[in-house]
């Protein structure tokens, strides 16, 4: 397998293959956390985090470990970045800490980290996995957050509150409500809010794909025999 | 044999990466341990300033503390949990006391009361709670003042049968579409004032042993 183009990656990871509206990897977390912005940046940033290290580490080792033994050493190295990372939000933003809760140490079994350790960084170098883990985990993170975004706005008919749990008490102001007498859609921020909006954010995708396909077929179509010549003999050099 | 070679092989390599992943977790707990501890503790400190704000006491409220048992009566804590004592010098202003309601609707309800030696609610604040997001939630300060509405109450006011929501004929407001969560924290603020009034003699007493750092600030 040749290694892909940093191009195609990125392609891949923010649209294509899209970790959560494409290979719908990681919805228990997607789906749990995304009840407004601040959660889902910070979950994401975890899993960003961890998705990078943990290619970074499948690579390195790609060529020592056995077929035999790989699943496991690849575990326990997400397992390791998991605890480490856990260790770090708890010493330096323990208030997200606590409200990420049980999702934190969930993210070793998401199985975006260990289908891209397995699928991409134990056959690719070391630069091409870190850059596929990090698009990746962006590519997750944009849908968590967008999602969060929307099923805050709908649910409390307000934006970014909590910021500062993230970004250090002068994100207090970034709040901002719509209006106080919202009557706030409960549904949006309750579980199945978060089905239903993923459901519209991959039929978004679907229906715009679907439209660059028909435009990029119609572009190409009116071409009306004889306005052409067409080369059939010879050889360009 | 050559199975036994490649077994022993694949063993030793899980062994030698297991150790590696431990080192790198020993090493990242070694190196934040302070900082996690710092965490904590500040986020435990800036709880109990929310019950007593810095300008009502002059003592260290999270170094002066006392241990309360899992099972108090009143109390109902599921484990073993720190009561804080409030004073200005020597004089004791006032108690937090931490307090479960068990009748929450998905769980638990875990309180901290601050009581002054009135008998008096200076603040309650929900520690942690599982209640639905939108209708039970409202017992937590970040979405709603509801529990503000405890501030001044005692035992004497209200007088005790309309210490309950207003469902059940008492003072206190019940949310939309959520009764079961108010009542139940109603009813733990409750027994902790009770708690505190028949406990009054020994929280209140200047008690040398739990006295460990107070301050004696300017």
């Amino acid at each position: 397998m040749t290694t892909p183009t940093y191009a195609t990656l990125t392609h891949n990871g923010l649209w294509k293959n899209n970790p959560a509206l494409v290979q719908l990897l990681g919805l228990c977390p997607l789906l749990a956390v995304s009840a407004s912005v601040v959660n889902a940046l910070g979950l994401a940033a975890a899993t960003l985090f961890v998705l990078v290290s943990s290619n970074l580490c499948v690579s390195v080792v790609r060529n020592v470990v056995s077929d035999t033994i790989r699943l496991p050493v690849f575990v326990m190295i997400i397992a390791a970045s998991v605890t480490a990372i856990e260790l770090l939000m708890q010493a330096y933003t323990y208030e997200l800490y606590q409200i990420l809760g049980i999702f934190l140490p969930l993210i070793t079994t998401n199985c975006i980290i260990l289908g891209r350790a397995d699928a991409f960084a134990a056959k690719n170098p070391v630069l091409p996995s870190i850059y596929d883990g990090f698009i990746m985990g962006v590519g997750f993170g944009a849908v968590l957050v967008v999602l969060g975004a929307i099923r805050e706005l709908l649910g409390t008919g307000g934006l970014f509150a909590n910021m500062q749990l993230l970004f250090g008490d002068g994100a207090r102001q970034w709040h901002f409500i719509i209006s106080a007498d919202y009557p706030a859609l409960l549904l949006a921020i309750l579980p199945p809010g978060a089905f239903i909006v993923t459901g519209f954010l991959i039929a978004g995708k679907n229906a715009w794909d679907n439209a660059a396909t028909r435009r990029s077929e119609a572009t190409k179509a009116p071409v009306i025999a004889g306005t052409k010549r067409v080369r059939v003999t010879g050889k360009i050099s | 044999m050559k199975a036994a070679v490649a077994i022993s092989r694949s063993a030793l390599f899980l062994g030698i990466f297991a150790a590696l992943a431990a080192a790198l977790i020993a090493w990242t707990w070694a190196t934040t341990k302070t900082d996690i501890e710092r965490s904590i503790r500040e986020a435990e400190a800036r709880q109990l300033l929310e019950i007593f704000p810095a300008n009502t006491h002059n003592n260290s409220l999270i170094d002066d503390r006392f241990t309360l048992e899992a099972n108090t009566p009143l109390l109902e804590l599921r484990s073993e949990r720190s009561g804080y004592t409030v004073r200005i010098d020597e004089t004791v202003v006032g108690v937090i006391l931490p307090a479960t309601a068990r009748d929450g609707y998905s769980g638990d309800i875990e309180l901290l009361v601050g009581v002054t030696a009135d008998g008096e609610i200076a603040g309650a604040r929900v520690v942690s709670h599982k209640e639905t997001p939108g209708l039970g939630d409202g017992i937590d300060t970040r979405k709603s003042p509801w529990i503000l509405s405890f501030d001044g109450r005692s035992l004497r006011s209200p007088l005790q049968p309309e210490w309950s929501v207003k469902k059940d004929g008492g003072a206190f407001d019940q949310f939309t579409g959520a009764t079961v969560t108010p009542r139940a924290v109603v009813a733990a603020i409750r027994r902790t004032l009770e708690y505190q009034a028949l406990h009054r003699d020994r929280l209140f007493e200047v008690d040398p042993t739990h006295n460990t750092a107070v301050e004696t600030g300017p």
